[in-house]
């Protein structure tokens, strides 16, 4: 049925390519910006802000073409691309891509009005570097052809690539090369996996890279093994996960603020997405296996970013480990399996979008003033930018997820999530150790915050504006956002439950081949750990009912 | 039941206040300032004024809540929904008239106290903020609800404290505050998800709601002591004991109204409203009883040692205040909830009363805070001084004062109980020398800073204020009263009046919770607060008048006593003694002066290791193991394989020839060989 849904064509959806028109018009926006001359800067700026603005408001409209009671695909379009192998262009979304696609278009203008100045040698191909990049991403998140999803997937890569390694900082050459490296390799191995499955495809079945297809299909639990763990290599670098993370903070440094903004704003989401529609749904019984392996791995990352944040005097570094760390939340609710923990690790993504984009953007104000992000240099800030300090907190509170800002009901259900979760294994201790992430979370934002804002105020920055209206317009939005997810986070939730139960499904029904003996004997063992737990769960009341 | 109340606007009126004044009060007045934030806070009161008559005038066998619907679902996720929505039990309205009214009384104060303040709008706006969170955490109909609004008033707490930033010290305690607290909140938010972990292995559906929960009391009896533990976790951070009390002397940096409302009356309760309003799952865990009322007995005690020799006047009262908290969560803890309950408010009328009355003094000495150049001030300062005095006998327990009640009826419980697995008389004692300490302090305080001679002289000065910073571009508005002995008069009625009023609740306001023994009148604080607790069963007290006026007698003598002791030192015929008795004692004096070094300790143990930790994962593991090694290791691997590989590759046939050679050479060999 899955399958039928996905072969229409765009009909359903009133005719109008919705997805390809959100998906290409960044690229056709790139092809008209190479039509301007390249000294005319303002009007290169202000085309790409149009643009990019009406790319939002017409995502906007995916919302009303969107059924949030229907868990499955929807605005669905899908034709023949190369039919010798059965790789279509299939696009589609569900609750859990939708925002993530919204929060790609919101995020892109912010960015382009926040390196107004910032960027100043060729601002052309700047911008068209950053319309690549947003048809990129947006169409890695609406894939639903594993072979067209791939070729997004690796189309990131170089736009991105060129953002540090031209506008970059001064080791920029080296961290691009880290990045570009450690993630072409997880995606090379990934790419391997994929043909890997296409080959096992039935005897005689049509060639088809459609996902869909390849959700149920049934594979031993060692060949399980090994696609995992090519897929989850491939998105545990992009996440990053502990210990595939040390190419962030590099990247981030050196890259300037538009790139740091992308890059944790959305790419990072790429990688725990990817968990979400590729890695866990295909191979249900090697992620039965492995969760205790991503949740430590998860709780070793929230609770190791949040110390190396600690340790850090680069305000951007800082943020960039708080992101290793804040990402490792995403990871555990994933790991939960459960309702609450996957619908957390959803809204996680889309608030650290936003917390963190715009905890870049702000570093980027004062680097832009200062040219230096070492905080050291600051100090008595607030005094000097009365403004820019009140901004700073509302954003350092939602990244310590306060009640009321965005990120306190992800981070809640991503750890109740965790803590209830009724699987094989108990992982209430993860949660316990991940939670201290709440306490280090605040120490090092506050201290980060304390050092830049408050004390004497220094001389040298006596004289630095506060904030320009073109900033204000920046980060108006992103504290709107900030309250308004925070207050009526039910707005994305409401929207997502169908498509978070779909998504658990698939991740949780075996897909083993009925002739691997001794994979079922490892799954059986795990289905008896459950059912032992559950018992062991109900006791203690029951002795307590005897006591009375 | 219908009630036309709107009682949101009691939350969401502050909430409104601090906007408008946050974001448009830089070009305001002070008194349209002062003015909006007050009219904030004063309607709720008055609305609380008409809950508290509602749900006393309700019929007898209607149930005694004012729950309306929620105003919308806040989130819903896998079974578990949380409504934004308020209710307003007995226990509830307390808080709430205790919240709103002093609340309103510090709020006129300020207006006096911080005349002048550069950030004046900033002021009032935190100090609206911090009520709107507050009240939120009372009102919360769910245990979420009630963490959004403990959360809120750390955060206002933070920034409250952390007001006068330019000094590191005061931005450093703030961010002290605020962890200390987060190190609770960790306890807290377990402690919630234990509660749903229990409720989804019983499978009787997932709520946080209150009303509900009691109902499911049974369901968790298993798991009664780890909740209750977790949860008093979050109650020790937030209400200042043992071993998180640390940042609450500290918090002593923020304006003194902050210390009087928040750090006082109000915000540090929280933690005793939570462990009351759970009071269904402790009653179900003589554990994690007994550990409450350890924990607060214990606190009680060390704190008191501690004020008795501390020299800065909002020290003392911060001590006094840690050790306060105590008192009540013994009282609390030994399932005497109403009697808990019940020195809350009265500690809010005399300790708020106290702070206000040490702010008089401080803005009068222009923020002198050192009680040793303090002195003979009664003539001064008379409002102040006799507020003041009222609100040390209130607290020092002094007869039919409203102390007197409300710690008598907590020690009696105590001595009383029987659900503790310590005996009760062992917390009885342990409170009884709590409270000599309490009378000694306080007179010591009161006489040292009122009575003898003024030590001030010329040499006061800037040394120990807590703001100074504020005033950059406004002269302080007493500056101009030079800063001479002559200059010392009374604050204006804006910080009178409240002093007036408080002293007065300190003085009568015992009258509610009459013990049985006196006249035979009803206790109306605990028939008030009767149906909150009517379903919390199985909790036992001993019975036995006789015994109960004896062991009271025998407390207020020792505090007498110990009272009188201070009184000869400090301002009688003894005052050598103290001297001589720390030079006897120098070593217990320094450790108490010192605070039992735990400030240190905690420094050496905790933040120090914490830092090194992180600099050793930063520097060693992470540059040097994972990204040196394991990273660039792997690059350097494949690197240098390339290189040798690049030898074969050279695109010169005469090597390659030679290469042939030398292999066709080596396969002869190993033919012949073979």
């Amino acid at each position: 049925m899955e399958l039928e849904v996905v072969r229409q064509t765009a009909d359903a959806a009133g005719g109008f390519p919705w997805l390809s028109a959100v998906t290409w018009l960044p690229m056709l926006g790139a092809l008209l910006l190479m039509a301007v001359p390249r000294e005319n800067t303002g009007l290169l700026k202000g085309l790409t802000l149009a643009w990019t603005v009406a790319i939002f408001g017409l995502s906007l409209g995916l919302l009303s073409g969107f059924d949030g009671l229907n868990g499955g695909f929807q605005l669905v379009e899908s034709k023949p691309w190369i039919e010798a192998f059965g790789i279509r262009y299939a696009v589609g979304v569900d609750g859990i891509s939708l925002y993530l696609v919204l929060l790609s278009t919101f995020l892109t203008p912010l960015i382009i009005l926040g390196s107004w100045t910032a960027i100043e040698k060729r601002v052309k191909e700047f911008l068209i570097c950053f319309l690549v990049l947003e048809t990129a991403m947006i169409g890695a998140l609406v894939s639903l052809d594993i072979f067209l999803f791939y070729i997004f997937w690796e189309l990131m890569l170089i736009p991105m690539y060129l953002l540090i390694g031209v506008w970059g900082g001064t080791n920029r050459i080296q961290a691009t090369i880290k990045f570009f490296l450690y993630t072409a390799v997880g995606s090379l191995l990934m790419l391997a996996a994929i043909f890997y499955m296409y080959a096992q495809r039935p005897d005689g079945s049509a060639p088809t890279f459609l996902l869909t297809d390849y959700y149920g299909m049934r594979f031993s639990l060692k060949e399980q093994g090994f696609l995992f763990g090519a897929f989850a290599l491939a998105f545990a670098v992009k996440v990053p996960m502990f210990p595939f993370h040390t190419w962030l903070p590099r990247a981030h440094v050196e890259a300037p603020t538009a790139g740091s903004v992308v890059l944790a704003g959305v790419l990072l989401k790429m990688g725990t997405y990817g968990f979400v529609r590729f890695a866990m749904p295909l191979f249900p019984d090697a992620v039965q296996v492995a969760i205790p392996y991503i949740a430590g791995l998860a709780v070793i990352g929230i609770v190791y970013g949040a110390l190396l944040a600690l340790a850090q005097g680069d305000v951007k570094k800082l943020v960039a480990y708080s992101s290793v760390s804040h990402l490792g939340f995403v990871m555990l609710g994933l790991a939960a399996l459960t309702p609450q923990g996957f619908e957390g690790a959803v809204l996680q993504m889309i608030n650290h979008g936003i917390s963190t984009g715009a905890l870049f953007l702000l570093v980027g104000v004062i680097y832009e003033r200062r040219h230096t992000r070492n905080m050291a240099d600051f100090g008595g800030l607030s005094r000097v930018m009365p403004w820019f300090a009140v901004i700073f907190m509302i954003v350092t509170l939602s990244s310590i997820a306060l009640p009321g800002t965005n990120g306190f009901v992800g981070e809640f259900l991503v750890f109740m999530g965790a803590f209830v979760s009724d699987g094989p294994y108990d992982l209430r201790w993860y949660v316990a150790v991940g939670a201290t992430g709440v306490i280090l979370g605040a120490f090092y934002m506050l201290w980060m915050f304390q050092r830049v804002m408050f004390g004497p105020k220094n001389p040298k920055n006596d004289g630095m504006r506060d904030l320009s209206k073109r900033e204000w317009t920046v980060l108006a939005p992103l504290v709107v956002a900030i309250f308004a997810l925070g207050v009526f986070p039910n707005f994305i939730l409401k929207n997502i439950h169908p498509s978070v139960d779909r998504a658990i499904q698939l991740s949780t029904a075996s897909v083993l081949r009925d002739d691997d003996a001794e994979g079922k004997a490892t799954i059986e063992a795990l289905q008896k750990r459950k059912e032992a737990r559950k018992a062991e769960g109900r006791a203690p009341a029951t002795a307590a009912e005897g006591a009375r | 039941m219908q009630h036309d109340i709107p009682i949101h606007w009691i939350v969401l009126l502050p909430l409104l206040g601090s906007a408008i004044n946050g974001l448009f009060g830089r070009r305001w007045s002070e008194s349209t300032i002062a003015g909006i934030a007050c009219a904030a806070v004063f309607i709720p009161f008055l609305l609380s004024v008409e809950v508290f008559y509602t749900l006393m005038t309700l019929p007898e066998g209607v149930e005694r809540v004012i729950h309306p619907a929620p105003l919308f679902e806040w989130f819903a996720s896998g079974g578990l929904s949380i409504p934004l929505g308020f209710a307003i039990d007995p226990l509830t309205s307390v808080f709430l008239l205790v919240i709103t009214g002093v609340g309103f009384l510090i709020h006129v104060y300020s207006s006096g106290y911080m005349h002048g303040d550069s950030g004046f709008f900033k002021f009032y706006s935190y100090l609206n903020l911090f009520m709107f969170s507050m009240l939120m955490l009372v009102m919360g109909e769910n245990l979420l609800l009630m963490f959004v609004g403990w959360e809120g008033v750390g955060l206002c707490s933070y920034l409250l404290i952390g007001y006068y930033y330019d000094d590191h010290a005061n931005a450093d305690a703030g961010k002290k505050a605020f962890i200390t607290n987060r190190v609770g909140d960790f306890g807290f938010l377990l402690g919630i998800f234990f509660i749903l972990y229990a409720l989804s292995t019983q499978g009787v559906g997932l709520t946080l709601n209150f009303a509900e929960l009691k109902e499911l009391a049974p369901h968790l009896g298993g798991y009664a002591t780890i909740i209750g533990l977790l949860l008093f976790v979050g109650a020790a951070g937030k209400s200042a004991q043992i071993p998180l009390y640390v940042w609450l002397p500290d918090a002593m940096a923020g304006p003194t109204p902050v210390s009087a409302l928040i750090h006082a009356a109000t915000m540090v309760t929280a933690g005793i409203y939570m462990v009351a309003r759970m009071g269904f799952i402790y009653a179900q865990s003589p554990v994690a009883m007994t550990v409450v009322a350890s924990v607060g007995a214990l606190t009680a005690l060390f704190a008191a040692t501690i004020g008795l020799v501390q020299n800065d006047i909002k020290k003392v009262l911060a001590y006094s205040t840690v050790s306060q908290l105590g008192f009540m969560f013994m009282g609390v803890g030994v399932g005497a909830f109403s009697a808990g309950l019940f020195h809350v408010v009265t500690h809010a009328f005399f300790k708020a009363c106290l702070f206000l009355g040490a702010g008089s003094v401080i803005h009068a000495l222009h923020h002198e805070q050192d009680i040793r150049r303090m002195g003979g001030l009664f003539k001064k300062l008379p409002i102040t001084a006799w507020t003041f005095l009222i609100s040390t006998l209130a607290i020092a327990g002094f007869p039919f004062l409203s102390g007197f009640f409300s710690k008598d009826e907590i020690l009696w419980k105590a001595f009383s109980n029987q659900q503790t697995l310590i005996p009760g008389w062992v917390f009885w004692l342990v409170g009884v020398v709590a409270a000599m300490c309490t009378a000694f302090y306080m007179v010591r305080l009161f006489c040292l800073t009122f009575l003898g001679e003024y030590r001030g002289g010329a040499a006061h000065g800037h040394g120990h204020d807590d703001h100074g910073h504020g005033h950059d571009d406004h002269g302080h508005g007493h500056d101009d009263h030079g800063h001479g002995h002559h200059g010392i008069h009374e604050s204006p009625w804006v910080m009178t009046l409240p002093l007036v009023v408080l002293a007065a609740l300190a003085a009568v306001g015992g009258l509610l919770g009459l013990p049985h023994w006196l006249f035979h009148a009803p206790n109306l604080f605990h028939h008030w607060l009767e149906p909150v607790f009517a379903g919390v069963g199985g909790l036992k007290f001993t019975d036995n008048t006789a015994l109960e006026l004896g062991l009271m007698a025998v407390a207020v003598g020792l505090a007498a006593l110990s009272g009188f002791l201070a009184y000869r030192f400090y301002a009688g015929a003894s005052q050598n003694v103290p001297g001589k008795l720390a030079a006897q004692f120098a070593g217990v004096h320094r450790v108490l002066l010192n605070k039992y070094y735990v400030d240190e300790l905690y420094k050496k143990v905790i933040v120090e290791p914490t830092k090194s930790v992180a600099r050793f994962c930063w520097r060693v593991i992470d540059d040097g193991l994972i990204d040196g090694l394991l990273v660039n290791g792997t690059a350097a691997v494949v690197g240098i394989a390339g290189r040798l590989t690049r030898a074969f590759t050279t695109g010169d046939v005469q090597r390659y020839a030679a290469a042939m050679f030398v292999g066709l050479f080596i396969l002869v060999v190993y033919w012949l060989a073979g």
